[in-house]
């Protein structure tokens, strides 16, 4: 066993506001230290806002769990300073192998776009990435940022004000009262605060199980996904190989609701499972294993007053695409600035519901698409059988039906179409791909990278178009990134965001999705768009 | 986007409707769905136009 996982990495100790005479009112108060919880910590510390997280532990994650982060949270953790340790320590892979039965159907190659400075995704355990998270803040907060991680401190109660969150602080040393401007619950799919605030978590699709195994393989094994479809080995289900850092490859079996979680944890039980997958011949030792349940379903709302919902505790998916911690992320990259302009009294409180609006979305087109999977994987009826079989039939000797396989589609970032916060689509003959609502991707700019350049801020990017270097719309300044066509070295800022036309011009909000597009600098449209896109009256 | 033809369009529609039914001669009921499933997919793909398929499904649920 990993010794990461025994070493408390913020152990309790007794704080300040214990000790107060009247509670002490705190900013932001975040409830868990998961992924999204620390992340959404560093968001707004980073942009000055005093958050305190509180978890009942003081370790990270036992075992490896989410494993799998893709390349628009990777560019999030990249703007909070976190992301490049985390490619660095990852296993990026291209290849994979899908097996049908007893035979193998077809290989893959990925071939990812080319001009990203992040890779399409990692695999990392769930550990290191909490882990480096950890480090990040713990760095941040060296430097001065308004930042506490508080373990050994379990909320027990929670009550909206009004104008703030009252809080009960269980500690080793006995409760003690806090309060909140405002509350960011990140406490997972079983998430308390939910439960104290009486809250329902409704749209249940379906309930199944998975055994997860960590693997350590002695022999030389390829850098490869594989997936199963009823393989004589677990008739009926799914099977995943896919490796971790530090030579442990992951096994995910799925077992079906119906079974003896006990009885199938038992190694008796799990060791001939993977030696069939496996191979007689290859040597390994199993260092962790667990059961794994899911369901699919989310909250009705992500915002109830003061108190606002964010990962696994607003909404839960199935594992396959990795819609899970990737998404989490996503909640924290379109809350943190947003929070920022009401904190700051730019944007009115009701600026906080457009969260919801568009998280909404997000957890809804994850939901979607992980049920799709789930659908495919485990088909519902026979009919869906008799088509999944003959897709997978076909997928061995005909190109055209292996895209139909659907083994997970992997977290891409919503594209928030039809967003109160959109302004117009004026560019002419633009990429559909950077459309009003979208997130932008990366490209290379000279010898670095667009995403880089735009940072956590509204931006005027423009490409071959003139615009003053700052521009101002009420309390919001926008900044200037110029690009030539001499930036574009490699062609993808032409293709990706100027399209038929010979220049454009973008707003982009702090977390790099589009809020409007034009072929030239119009002052009183862009003011009219970043006005929209902050929450001030137009 | 083409409409969905729904008028004769086979050349020779008795031979290839012969051609059917031998396809699946001698399949077993289970077989036979699977071909069934593996040649809506072939047909689909040929297709490829997303609308004129929309239309393909709601003309064979109307069955009355």
């Amino acid at each position: 066993m990993n010794a990461i996982f025994e070493t408390p990495l913020y152990p309790y100790t007794r704080h300040a506001d214990q000790d107060a005479e009247t509670p002490v009112r705190r900013k932001v108060v975040i409830v868990g230290a998961g992924p999204v919880g620390l992340a959404m910590a560093l968001d707004l510390a980073q942009q000055g806002i005093e958050a305190v997280i509180l978890d009942d532990n003081d370790k990270v994650s036992f075992g490896s769990r989410a494993i799998c982060f893709a390349k628009r949270p990777l560019e999030i953790l990249d703007r909070l300073g976190a992301g490049k340790p985390m490619v660095d320590k990852g296993v990026v892979w291209n290849l994979g192998k899908v097996f049908f039965d007893e035979r193998k159907v077809y290989d893959f190659n990925l071939l990812p776009e080319e001009g990203h400075q992040f890779p399409a995704f990692i695999n990392l355990q769930q550990y290191y990435f909490e882990q480096f998270l950890v480090d990040r803040l713990r760095e941040i907060e060296a430097e001065g940022a308004p930042v506490e991680l508080r373990g050994g401190s379990r909320v027990s109660s929670v009550e909206d004000k009004g104008d703030h969150v009252s809080l009960t602080v269980e500690t080793p040393e006995g409760p003690y009262p806090l309060e909140a401007d405002w509350l960011i619950a990140c406490d997972g799919a079983g998430s308390p605060v939910r439960s104290m605030m009486g809250l329902d978590f409704v749209g249940r699709v379906f309930e199944d199980n998975f055994l997860i195994a960590d693997v350590v393989m002695e022999a030389d094994f390829p850098t490869e996904r594989w997936f199963w479809f009823d393989p004589p080995f677990n008739r009926g289900q799914s099977a995943l190989l896919h490796k971790q850092p530090d030579g442990v490859w992951r096994i995910d079996l799925q077992l079906g609701w119906d079974i003896d979680k006990e009885e199938e944890k038992k190694p008796e039980n799990v060791i001939p499972r993977l030696k069939a997958m496996l191979g007689d011949d290859v040597d390994f030792e199993l260092e962790w294993v667990s059961i794994y349940t899911f369901q699919c379903r989310r909250m009705e709302e992500f915002r109830h007053g003061r108190v606002l919902f964010a990962g696994d505790s607003a909404h839960q998916v199935s594992p396959f695409g990795a819609r899970g911690a990737n998404s989490g992320l996503q909640d924290v990259d379109n809350l943190g600035w947003k929070l920022k302009l009401v904190i700051d009294g730019t944007a009115p409180e009701s600026f906080l519901d457009t969260y919801d609006v568009e998280r909404v979305q997000g957890a809804d087109e994850n939901i979607l698409n992980s049920s799709r999977s789930t659908d495919f994987i485990t088909p519902k009826s026979e009919t869906s059988r008799i088509f999944r079989d003959a897709v997978l039939d076909l997928s061995e000797h005909y190109e055209f039906a292996r895209p139909l396989v659907n083994s997970g589609r992997l977290s891409v970032p919503c594209v928030h179409d039809g967003s109160p916060l959109n302004g117009v689509d004026a560019l002419p003959g633009g990429p559909a791909r950077t459309r009003p609502g979208a997130p932008c991707p990366d490209a290379p700019v000279g010898n670095g990278y667009l995403l880089a350049k735009l940072g956590g801020r509204f931006t005027v990017l423009t490409y071959e178009a003139d615009a003053p270097d700052t521009f101002t719309a009420g309390p919001i300044t926008a900044h200037r990134v110029a690009l030539t066509a001499e930036d574009d070295t490699t062609g993808a800022i032409r293709e990706r965001f100027v399209g038929t036309g010979g220049s454009a011009v973008y707003l982009i909000r702090p977390d790099q999705h589009v809020v409007a597009r034009w072929d030239a600098f119009d002052p009183s449209a862009v003011a009219d768009a970043l006005k929209r896109a902050s929450g001030q009256e137009v | 986007m083409a409409d969905l033809t729904l008028t004769p369009n086979i050349p020779g529609g008795d031979d290839f409707y012969a051609d059917l039914l031998a396809a699946h001669e001698r399949l077993s009921k289970e077989e036979s769905d699977a071909f069934n499933a593996r040649l809506i997919l072939i047909l689909a793909n040929h297709i490829g136009d997303r609308e004129a398929l929309s239309q393909a499904l709601d003309a064979a649920k109307a069955t009355d």
